[in-house]
Parts: C-alpha cells; structure tokens; sequence
C-alpha cells in the first residue's frame, strides 16, 4: 500500500513537478513557525529532526542547532506533542538516530509517530541489515521508513535498500555530513541516476543541496531535493521569515525550470 | 568450546555488537572485515606483524611480580607489564595491526580519535613508521589535560584536531573520526582505538590484542605453575581489558573489569546505540547519550565495547566501579610501594585490588599495567598540591 508521504510527492511527480523537502531542526526556538513557513511557501513534504547527543551524519550546523534545542529541554515527547498541534497539510517525516527509536522501543515509537500525525521517518544510522525489527514495527503501524542510498553502494546492493524504502529513496548527494557546499557534488547526480534506473519509487537528493541553483540540477536527474543545513542556518539566523523566503525561493526556481 | 566469541557476519556478541553505521560506511566495514579475514590468516601478514610487534614495540612484555605490594595487602600480585611497550602502553598492539591492514589495503590516510592520547601517540607512531598520513580528533577538554600527548602526536607528524562539540571529550572525538570516515572513507582508514565502534572493529581490535592475555597466560604458568584467581584491567572502551581477558576466559580466573563511577557503562548504564555498537551505555530517559566524568581521560567514555556488554550479561565477568579519590590513592600507592608510575587509567585496576585485597587474602592477583603515568604526572601534580 503507498503511504501518505509517497502518495504525495508521486502527485508532484506526476504533475510534471519537483518535490521539496525542507529539513526543521525539531525543538530549536521557534521551530513550529518554521515548520509553518515551510508549508506556506511550498514544501511538499517537511523533514523535522528529532535532536540527539551524537548526530554522527551531521556538520556543524545541524549540529550547534540540535545542542540548542537539547539545552532549550526538547525531547522526542514534547516535539510530537507539538508536532500533533501542526496541522500543515502536507506530510511529516521524522529524522532521528537510532538510538531514539531504540530506547523507546519500536512499537512504542512507530505508535508515538502514528499519534503525532507523523508519516515517515528516516534513521541514518540504521542501514539494511540492521533496520528489520524498526521496519517491521514501522510497517506495522502504516509509518513509512525512508532509507538511504550511499554513493558507496556497489550495484548488489542498491535494489535491496530500493525495495525496502518507503516514501522515496534518499539519494545521499556526497561522501560527508549534512551542510552547505559551494557546488553540488558529481556523485550526487550519479547516484540518483542510479538508483532511477532501478527502482520506481520517488528519488530525491539529500546532503549537499544548498541554494536554488543547487536544487534544480539535481532535479534534472531526480525527483526533488532535501534541503537541511541551508533552511537551518536561515532558521539560526533569520526565524521562519527568513525559512519562509528560502523555500518559496527554491519553490519557484523549481516550478520554472522546464524538465 | 570456547567462550571468546567469534561473531557471524552480524557482528553480534549475544545480543550486543552490530554494525549501526550511515549507509555510506557500511561497503567500508563490509571491505575491512573481509581483508581483516584475510590478513589474520595469512601467515605473511602475521610474520610481519609479529616481527613488528617483536622488534618494534618490544614484545613480549614482561610479568613482574610486586613483592612489597603483595605483602602490604596479603594477595600474590604480579602485574602485565604493558607499560613498558614502546609509546607507552598496550595501545601500539592494535595500531601496528591496523595501520599494517591499512597499508594492505592501499589506504594512503588513517584517522584516530583519542582520549588520554595514547591511542593518539600510537597511531601517529605507527603512520610515522609505515608512512601513512594520520590526523587524530581529540576533545578541546582532553587536549588542555594531556598537552604533552598532544605535542607528541605533532613531533611525530600527525595533525591533531580538538573537537569543540557535546561534552569535548572522547566520545566526541568518537563522532568526529566518524564524520571524517564519512567523508574521506575511499583514501582513508579508520583506525578505531578500542574494542568498541561498528563490526568488525570489537572482534578485530580484541584479536589484536589478545596477544596480551596469551602471553600473560603462558608467564603466569611459568610463575605460579597454574592460571591466577583474579584478572584485573581497567575498562573505558575495554580494549587492554579484552586483551588480557582473552588468555584467561576459558579457565577459572575471576575476570574483573574497573570502570570509573563517573563512566560506568555496565553497572550504570543501558543497551542502547552509538558509535555503530549496541552496548551498555550511560544515557538519559530519551535515549540522550550521557556525559562520562572521570579524572582519566582514557575512560572519560558513557559506553563499552560490545563483548564485555556480553560477558557481563552471561557473567562471565565482573564491572565494579571505583571513585576519583580511589583512583588518586591507588596511583599513589604503585608508585610509592613498587617505583612503577602507573597511567591514571591502570590506578582504576590498581584502586579495586587494594579496596577488594581484604576479600582475596592468600589470592594469586594478575593486573593488567596496560600503560604507563609519564602523561599523567601534569595532572596529578595539580591534584596532589603538597607534594608538587
């Protein structure tokens, strides 16, 4: 059965469109407003990361965001408890280390996310072999799980991280941590070109993708983008006005570049 | 059949261990286990290795019997003397097998993360001899107590980066190797300082060294004609504990293993996930990573490799816990009563044996010394202000 999330981005994709994905450090101060300008300014779906003490796939903005919101008393509980208040109208994905899922425990937590009105989540700490009893609970409980597809990946193993994806796959756009580069990296393209040739599930490019530019060439090979570092760093320095303005940027150069 | 475990291609000790790394890192881990399968049963590569560890780092290293201690706390005790390894504890072990993995397989650059420094200092000896190119991650904390580590992982050409983030000590310096892997995994080797981190790192940093415990099993026997009542080893990450465990976990040795209060993954902590492991770890009631606070650099870490969370959980061996204050007396007392300076991480080891001695009249004692306290005497002498 497809799920909200994949339902929604196939409509995208289906209408001839891009989709973007924003990445909203959960529990950072004045991070629901984000969220909102996020949703206003054409976001087709919103990544909100759940902050943990040991973010090992992120650079140092994600990073200096999820300590505030640590040191501010953010935990998975209070984030969905506002999460559950939202009402965005768009699908909601959760980013967290597995270690949040794991100590809650997997049923509770699929069941947590299914109460906040969450659709999916995304564990990148959590690759295929391990990810069986997460994905059961997930799959148990209509959460999709999103998995990562590494430029490192040999050939073997791609359709086996496709098949169990669901949402979309996210195409990691570079050899690194989450943060903004000058230039979008050759393998992100490469990759994506990939994993499109084996699977028919929505691509989207994650890691890497910093400014509208960025967004559109790797849409020409993919689905759409996930952007984290460059709405947080906005988030950081300029609140959701700043958030609501980068989106609707992106937004727009997506929706007039002709595919 | 022995209860040293040699994981499947789970990497799973028990329930513990694991292989939890972003997708990216996992053709790396899945690449070195099999060239770590493939080295370790190549006898060239264990000539090579053995030569190195022979004529290198000083091996074997020698048991000493502590006469004046035994006597003061009514137990036989000898020590392993891994203090007397060439940069100064059982650290070399690993990082000879490591950087000659490496080397093997056609990486040009390894990345280390540090704690106390030594793991740090080895590593840069290690790329210094075999002519890699080494950057070592250290804690902004670590750094400022352990200055003169730092400056010999320069002189020995390593580039020595301090970590800023979460608690600015080892388990940060943890994460910043791994973001660094992350990024530069086609050139670069992760040498992993402790039986700790994602599978096949636990299995193979112990296999290299369990050198420690098969030859402290064989001297024992030559000293005392049978196996000893107690092995004792400090544990952080549990690397020099694992190694002298080794040689004793299939005969009737009490295996004892000494956290520090403020670090104690095994009696204070959870199974939980990070740094690519599923261990025992200090964390909070959301699964928060907690802060480790100990007066040793070495085991200022809230985790533990995987197959001492095994052998706790099928009691095989022992974690108590010993305080600073302990700690500070026990390395005062090796160093007053035998003339041996021990690494604050060994004072753990010697701080339970003489609290615990009155419980082991007439017991035969084996204490890993797995390092030595020349890097520590800056620390201690801001500690112990009377005498400095």
């Amino acid at each position: 059965m497809t799920g909200r999330l994949e339902a929604t981005l196939r409509s995208r994709i289906d209408g001839g469109g891009k989709c973007l994905v924003p990445y909203i450090t959960g529990g950072y101060p004045g991070w629901v407003d984000a969220v909102r300008a996020c949703a206003a300014n054409g976001a087709d779906a919103i990544e909100i990361g759940i902050p943990f003490s040991d973010p090992v796939m992120d650079g140092p903005v994600i990073q200096q965001a999820s300590q505030i919101a640590l040191e501010a008393g953010a935990t998975p509980i209070s984030i969905f408890q506002e999460i559950r208040n939202l009402d965005v109208g768009i699908p909601l994905a959760v980013m967290c280390y597995y270690n949040t899922v794991f100590h809650a425990g997997h049923e509770r937590f699929a069941n947590d996310l299914v109460a906040a009105g969450v659709s999916a989540a995304i564990v990148p700490d959590l690759p295929l072999e391990e990810a069986g009893e997460w994905c059961a609970a997930a799959d148990a409980a209509g959460i999709e799980t999103v998995m990562l597809a590494a430029p490192t990946a040999p050939d073997d193993r791609l359709p086996r991280v496709a098949e169990r994806a669901r949402g979309f796959v996210y195409s990691v756009g570079l050899l690194g941590v989450t943060g903004e580069r000058a230039e979008l990296a050759l393998t992100a393209t490469v990759l994506a070109a990939r994993v499109k040739k084996i699977t028919n599930k929505p691509v989207l490019i994650g890691v890497g993708v910093s400014n509208a530019a960025q967004a559109v060439e790797a849409s020409r090979v993919a689905d759409g983008v996930i952007m984290g570092a460059s709405v947080v760093h906005r988030m950081i320095d300029g609140g959701s006005e700043a958030v609501g303005l980068f989106v609707a940027e992106v937004r727009s150069a997506l929706d007039g570049a002709t595919w | 059949m022995s209860i040293l475990q040699t994981p499947g291609s789970d990497g799973r000790f028990g329930e513990f261990g694991g292989r939890f790394v972003p997708e990216t890192l996992v053709p790396a881990c899945q690449e070195l286990e099999a060239a770590f399968a493939d080295a370790w049963n190549d006898p060239l590569f264990r000539a090579d290795l053995d030569q190195l560890l022979r004529e290198y780092a000083g091996r074997p290293s020698m048991i000493t019997e502590c006469h004046n201690l035994s006597e003061q706390l009514g137990i036989r005790l000898f020590l392993k003397r891994e203090d007397l390894n060439h940069t100064g504890s059982h650290k070399i072990n690993n990082v000879l097998g490591q950087v000659l993995l490496a080397k093997r397989m056609g990486k040009k650059r390894i990345v280390a993360e540090t704690g106390a420094g030594q793991h740090g200092v080895a590593s840069a000896t290690a790329a210094a001899l075999l002519g890699l190119e080494c950057k070592v991650y250290m804690g902004e904390v670590d750094v400022a107590r352990q200055e003169l580590n730092v400056f010999r992982m320069r002189l020995l050409g390593a580039e020595v980066e301090g970590v800023t983030s979460g608690s600015r000590t080892l388990k940060d310096a943890v994460n910043e190797a791994m973001r660094d892997w992350v990024a530069s995994v086609e050139t670069t080797h992760y040498c992993l300082g402790s039986v700790m981190g994602p599978h096949p790192y636990p299995f193979m940093v112990r296999q290299f060294h369990r050198v420690i415990g098969d030859e402290a099993c064989e001297q024992m026997n030559d000293a005392t004609g049978t196996s000893p009542d107690f092995v004792v080893a400090c544990v952080g990450g549990g690397s020099n504990a694992m190694g002298i465990f080794s040689g004793f976990i299939d005969t009737p040795a009490r295996l004892i293993g000494v956290e520090p209060a403020g670090g104690a993954a095994v009696s204070r902590g959870q199974p939980g996930v990070v740094h690519g492991m599923k261990s025992f770890l200090m964390q909070d009631e959301y699964g928060q990573v907690a802060e480790a606070h100990s007066i040793s650099a070495g085991l200022d870490y809230p985790g533990v490799g995987p197959e001492h969370s095994y052998l706790a959980s099928i009691g095989r061996a022992e974690y108590p816990t010993v305080t600073d204050d302990e700690v500070i007396a026990g390395f005062q007392l090796m160093s007053r009563a035998e003339g041996i300076i021990p690494a604050l991480e060994c004072a753990h080891a010697m701080a339970w044996i003489s609290r615990e001695a009155k419980n082991m009249q007439g017991k035969t004692v084996l204490m890993n010394l797995s390092g030595r306290g020349d890097k520590d005497v800056g620390q201690m002498m801001s500690i112990l202000k009377d005498l400095a």
